[in-house]
C-alpha cells in the first residue's frame, strides 16, 4: 500500500528532531545526576550539593542576582516602555529599533566593551566585582525587558485610563489602579526573560568580576570542565527544576509567545 | 510641556549609556593605542590591520558561515514542523507544542551541557571515536533556534484562509503543489521572521558554541573559533584586542542598516494595512 501524503507528516523529522535533541540529552542528564562513574544508582551528587555551603552559596548568590537585576531592569525599563508607547509623546518606531539594536551586536563583544570601559573609569571588576557585574547584567537585559513591556503597553486600554481619571483618580491611583494591572502579562514575561538567563549566565559574570562573582551558570560549566560530570548534571537539574517552577507560577499571567519571538 | 521634554531627556540618557560602551570601542578603533583610554593621534591602521588579521577574519568567516547554515536548516524544519503539527489531531499537537517548549525556556547552559553529555555518550559508545565536529555545532544552533521558527509560523497558520487551500485542491493541484503555492505564500512573514531571528541566536550565541564545537571549517585541524568563542578567549587574558575596535565599527554599521530596513519595511506594511482598511470601511 502507498502511503498518502498527507500535511500532517510534515511534522514527522521534527518530532523526531525534538525527540533525538532535546528529550534524550535531558534524560541521560537525570542519568548522569544519579549515578557515579561504574553507572551505579547514588545519591552522591544531590548530597554533595546540599552538603557543600559553597555551593549553597553559588545558588543564593546566584537567585539574588537573578531577583536584582530583574527588579533595576524592570524600573528602568518600565517607564521607557510605557513613553515609547504612549502615542503623546512618541510615535516614531525609530526609537524603539534604538533600544533593540544592542540586542544585535556580539553579546561577548559588548560585554568586553562595559568592562573595559569600566575598568577606564575607575570600576574594574578585580576591584569591585559586585558592581560591575551588576552593571553589565543590566546592561546586557534591559532590552529584553523593554520589548515585551512595549508590545503589551501598545495594548492598554486608553478609555479606561481615561475613565479612571474623569472619575476623579489622581496620577498615583490612575498608576496603581488601571496602568500598572493591565501591564502585568508584560512585566511578566519581561521579567521571566531576565531572572533565568541572569542566573544561568556565564560570560557576563566571569569577564566583569574578572572571575570573583560566581553564578550558577559559571559553576555548572567549572564543574563540567573539571570532568565532574554528576554534580554537574545534578546542578543542571536543579536550574531545570528552577525553570518549571518559574514557569508553573507565571503560567496564568503571561501572555504566551511574547518576548524574544516578537524581536521581528 | 515639561512632562514631554523629562520623558524624552530620561529616554535619550538611557539610550546614551547604553551606547557608551560600543561607541568608546568605534572612537578608538581610529587611533592606534593599545588601551582604551589613551589617544594617539587620528589613524587608520587599526582597520588596516583587521584585514591582515587571519584569525578575526577566520572566527568572522566561521560565524557567517554557521548562523547562514543553521538558519536554513532550522527554518524548514521548523516550518516544515509547524505546518505538520498544525494539521495534526489536538493531542499530537499539544505533545509537539509542549516538547518545543522546552528549549525556549530552558536555559543556554542546561542545552549546551545535556546536548554535550549526549555526544560524548555517543561517542564514547556508538562511535567510539571523538565525534565532536561542525555537525555537532550545527545541531546545536539549530536546537537553539528551530523553537523559535515554530513559534514564529503558528501564529501565521492560524491567521491564515484555510478554504483556501481546499479551493485549490478542489481546482486539480495536488496537495504537494497546493502546499507551495497556496499554503506557503500565506505564512511566508512568519518564515521570514523566523529566519531573521535564527541569525540572530546563532550569532550571539557563546555557550552552546563552547561546549558542542569540534574541529572543521575555516579552522580546519583546530576546534571552529567564532568572534564569540574569540572574543571571550581574548578578553579573558586582557582588554579587548585593537584589531577588534575596527570590527566592532563595521558590526555597528551593518546592524544599523538592518534595523533602518526592519524599521522601513515596518511603516510600509503599516501603511498597506491602513490602505487595505480605508478601501474596506
Amino acid at each position: 500500500m502507498k502511503l498518502r501524503f498527507q500535511r500532517k507528516y510534515l511534522c514527522i523529522p521534527y518530532f523526531i528532531f525534538l525527540i533525538l535533541f532535546v528529550i534524550i540529552p535531558i534524560l541521560l542528564i537525570v542519568y548522569y545526576a544519579f549515578t557515579d562513574s561504574n553507572g551505579f544508582f547514588t545519591f552522591d551528587a544531590l548530597v554533595n550539593f546540599f552538603s557543600s555551603t559553597n555551593k549553597l552559596n553559588v545558588l543564593l548568590v546566584s537567585l539574588l542576582f537573578g531577583v536584582l537585576n530583574t527588579v533595576i531592569c524592570l524600573i528602568i525599563g518600565y517607564p521607557i516602555a510605557y513613553i515609547l508607547a504612549n502615542k503623546k509623546y512618541n510615535s516614531n518606531y525609530v526609537i524603539v529599533m534604538l533600544f533593540v539594536m544592542p540586542m544585535w551586536i556580539n553579546f561577548v563583544l559588548r560585554t568586553g566593551a562595559t568592562r573595559d570601559v569600566l575598568s577606564w573609569i575607575g570600576l574594574s571588576g578585580g576591584e569591585h566585582p559586585y558592581l560591575a557585574t551588576m552593571i553589565g547584567l543590566v546592561y546586557n537585559y534591559l532590552p529584553f525587558v523593554i520589548l515585551p513591556l512595549y508590545s503589551t503597553m501598545l495594548k492598554l486600554d486608553r478609555s479606561q485610563i481615561e475613565a479612571a481619571i474623569d472619575l476623579g483618580c489622581n496620577r498615583y491611583q490612575v498608576f496603581t489602579k488601571s496602568i500598572f494591572p493591565q501591564s502585568i502579562p508584560g512585566v511578566i514575561s519581561a521579567a521571566m526573560m531576565v531572572f533565568m538567563p541572569t542566573m544561568s549566565s556565564y560570560v557576563i559574570p566571569d569577564v566583569l568580576s574578572e572571575g570573583k562573582v560566581i553564578l550558577f551558570g559559571n559553576s555548572i560549566y567549572l564543574n563540567y570542565s573539571n570532568y565532574q560530570w554528576g554534580d554537574g548534571s545534578f546542578m543542571a537539574l536543579i536550574m531545570l527544576l528552577i525553570v518549571v517552577i518559574s514557569m508553573l507560577v507565571t503560567r496564568n499571567f503571561s501572555e504566551k509567545d511574547e518576548g524574544k519571538a516578537s524581536t521581528w | 510641556m515639561v512632562k514631554k521634554i523629562l520623558a524624552y531627556s530620561y529616554i535619550y540618557i538611557i539610550l546614551f549609556l547604553m551606547y557608551v560602551p560600543i561607541l568608546v570601542l568605534i572612537a578608538f578603533s581610529f587611533t592606534n593605542s593599545t588601551y582604551i583610554g589613551e589617544w594617539n593621534g587620528l589613524s587608520f591602521d587599526l582597520y588596516v590591520n583587521l584585514f591582515k588579521d587571519t584569525e578575526i577574519l577566520v572566527a568572522l568567516g566561521n560565524t557567517i558561515i554557521i548562523a547562514l547554515i543553521s538558519s536554513v536548516v532550522s527554518t524548514c524544519l521548523g516550518t516544515l514542523g509547524a505546518i505538520g503539527a498544525y494539521y495534526s489531531k489536538k493531542r499530537s499537537r499539544a505533545i509537539v507544542e509542549n516538547i518545543n517548549q522546552i528549549p525556549v525556556v530552558n536555559s543556554e547552559i542546561v542545552i549546551a551541557l545535556s546536548l554535550t553529555v549526549m555526544f560524548v555518550f555517543l561517542g564514547n559508545y556508538i562511535f567510539k571515536e571523538n565525534i565532536f565536529s561542525f555537525w555537532t555545532l550545527l545541531i546545536g544552533h539549530v536546537i537553539l533556534s528551530v523553537p523559535f521558527v515554530y513559534l514564529n509560523v503558528k501564529p501565521k497558520l492560524s491567521q491564515m484562509d484555510p478554504s483556501l487551500y481546499e479551493a485549490a485542491l478542489d481546482l486539480g493541484c495536488s496537495p504537494r503543489i497546493a502546499l507551495r503555492k497556496v499554503l506557503v505564500p500565506q505564512i511566508t512573514p512568519g518564515i521570514v521572521s523566523g529566519f531573521m531571528l535564527s541569525i540572530t541566536l546563532s550569532l550571539d550565541d557563546f555557550i552552546v558554541t563552547a561546549f558542542t564545537r569540534g574541529p572543521g571549517l575555516l579552522s580546519g585541524e583546530a576546534n571552529i573559533e567564532t568572534l564569540s568563542t574569540l572574543i571571550q578567549a581574548k578578553i579573558k587574558k586582557g582588554p579587548i584586542p585593537m584589531n577588534m575596535r575596527p570590527l566592532t565599527t563595521i558590526i555597528f554599521l551593518v546592524v544599523l542598516l538592518a534595523a533602518i530596513i526592519v524599521t522601513i519595511v515596518k511603516n510600509k506594511n503599516k501603511s498597506k494595512v491602513k490602505m487595505r482598511r480605508g478601501r474596506v470601511g
